[in-house]
């Protein structure tokens, strides 16, 4: 058996539909967990005071904003090498889910850098490749929604995806690049001593983990909802043709 | 409850922006796809019941 079967629009329904389920009700059992503990059960930092809790949000987030792009990579480039159509509807399908992790991640950020930076915003590197990462999302949904052929849209789509991981790239080492701005490094490191103490780290990789589910739920119900749209398309086209 | 102090806004805030949108999002994806089911079973049917 290979990955490959699951190329097939009627195997990846039928495969999908039946974890799909395991995987949004685990997504809601690791969200709701992380963001309680988070909430409830964490002290204030003694820096940060109590908004160091947004950070249950803001880095799931921000993660699954950056990683939602290359994943749209990946299927892109399997879709222009080997022209899997699921392929290209998962890239598809990611987009909405990048969009809004992308907006989560922006204004978690500006209600946090305002009491702890003095400032909504700052045209700090990360930031701004942020910004612009959120303007590439919206672009590829754009260039999908203008143009009808969709085999058209998906090459022209999966070429935009390849130019903008440049910035998906810049988004996550912006901070190593250029040693100024306001934004501090990674809050996760496999270096104890750059890593987030203990007591802040566990409920935030719980929440990671919720957010990670979300999103593989999300972008299969996604794609099954794209491989529908597609195949009622095609259907109709027949008819009338 | 815990004790936010001066930054009970911007805390409150991120949790209700954040929840909200990821709400928005589930809903949104969710009605899509049943949406784009019954479509696809109202054709196939259609099409079963001409031939």
């Amino acid at each position: 058996m290979s990955l490959w079967e699951y190329a097939n629009p009627v195997k990846f329904l039928s495969f999908s539909g039946k974890i799909v389920p395991w995987f949004a009700a685990s997504a809601a059992f690791f969200i709701a967990v992380g963001l309680y503990w988070g909430y409830f059960l964490t002290p204030d930092d003694y820096k940060q005071g109590s908004t160091v809790k947004i950070i249950y949000l803001h880095v799931p987030a921000a993660l699954i904003a950056i990683n939602a792009w290359f994943m749209m990579l990946v299927a892109s480039l399997i879709w222009l090498i080997r022209r899997h159509h699921v392929s290209a509807l998962a890239a598809k399908a990611a987009a909405p889910i990048g969009i809004v992790m992308t907006l989560i991640t922006l204004i978690t950020g500006a209600l946090w850098g305002q009491p702890m930076w003095g400032t909504w915003w700052a045209w700090d590197p990360r930031l701004t490749s942020f910004l612009i990462l959120f303007l590439f999302y919206l672009g590829y949904v754009g260039l999908w929604a203008a143009i009808d052929n969709p085999d058209t849209a998906a090459d022209l789509t999966s070429v935009l995806c390849m130019v903008g991981s440049v910035f998906a790239v810049m988004s996550r080492y912006a901070v190593l690049f250029w040693n100024q701005g306001l934004h501090q490094g990674a809050s996760l490191s496999l270096d104890k001593e750059k890593n987030v103490a203990d007591v802040f780290y566990q409920p935030l990789l719980m929440s990671i983990t919720g957010f990670v589910l979300l999103f593989v739920a999300l972008v299969l119900i996604g794609t099954r909802t794209e491989i529908r749209i597609r195949r009622a398309s095609a259907l109709l086209a027949r008819e009338r043709g | 409850m815990p004790d936010l102090g001066k930054y009970a806004f911007a805390v409150l805030g991120s949790y209700a922006a954040g929840l909200a949108l990821l709400a928005i999002l589930v809903v949104w994806m969710v009605l899509r796809n049943t949406a784009a089911r019954k479509r696809l079973e109202q054709i196939e049917g259609a099409r079963d019941g001409q031939n």
